[in-house]
């Protein structure tokens, strides 16, 4: 599944890094610890958190992750957007909850 | 093949910026991706604990056909009691670093996960050099 068609499934918000739309899911995350996703989270997955700032981009990136879902319907910060454009990695949106969240993703991914 | 990268203590919008650097430059060699993948975890945490903890430092990276040797020296203020530091969970990140998402004791045990080889040596009031060696075959 491809962002895109994960973004239409589970209704999210684009923010920014459209590039990345295309990326390959292979899975998801859900942390608020940056130090727990860049031990154990593996490329092409999904990382669901309510961390807004540019360092979760640096993560994101140099784990090579697919795309990043902000909850609660929390906005990113301007240069976590800036550096999304950059990094070609999708900023998405949700009001849902981390575990409402995970739990459709989960369920999708598992079809 | 040496690189150099200044780290500025507190800057976090520039955390990562050497690991994202040396890891365009393990591509650019076509390093096995799967060993870039763990020198970026222990870098990128190396990188993060000299902004986080220290007075400011540098990285330098060597790479030869071999191994990747990385060192990561800042200028202050050590660490007391490096066995602790090295405990999954124990931390003395400050509450706005910990807000961040860092800050959870997980920096040094997941360095030590990555690399082949890690040392640290540390002197309270003089600094930290944390050693970091990944061999490529």
């Amino acid at each position: 599944m491809t962002v895109n068609e994960l973004v239409k499934q589970l209704r999210l918000q684009v923010f920014g890094g459209e590039q990345g739309l295309s990326n390959e899911i292979t899975g998801g995350y859900t942390s608020d610890l940056l130090s727990d996703v860049m031990g154990h989270a593996d490329s092409g997955k999904v990382w669901i958190t309510l961390q807004t700032h540019k360092n979760v981009l640096g993560v994101a990136s140099l784990k090579e992750l697919a795309a990043v879902i902000l909850i609660k319907n929390l906005q990113p910060d301007n240069d976590m957007l800036n550096q999304a454009q950059q990094e070609g990695i999708p900023i998405l949106g949700t009001g849902k909850a981390a575990f409402e969240i995970s739990g459709e993703l989960y369920n999708l991914l598992k079809k | 093949m040496q690189f150099e990268y200044n780290i500025e203590a507190g800057n976090f919008t520039k955390a990562g910026d050497a690991s994202s650097n040396f890891k365009k430059v393990l591509k650019q060699l076509n390093v096995d991706p799967q060993i870039i993948k763990r020198i970026v975890v222990s870098l990128y945490e190396g990188e993060v604990n000299i902004v986080a903890h220290s007075y400011g430092g540098k990285v330098i990276c060597e790479v030869n056909p071999k191994k990747v040797w990385i060192r990561l020296i800042d200028t202050g203020p050590g660490i007391p009691d490096i066995e602790k530091a090295m405990q999954a969970g124990y931390s003395t990140a400050s509450p706005k670093v910990r807000e961040m998402g860092f800050g959870a004791g997980m920096g040094l045990p997941n360095m030590k996960n990555n690399a082949d080889i890690l040392n640290i040596k540390s002197e309270v009031g003089k600094g930290t050099e944390v050693e970091i060696i990944v061999n490529l075959n």
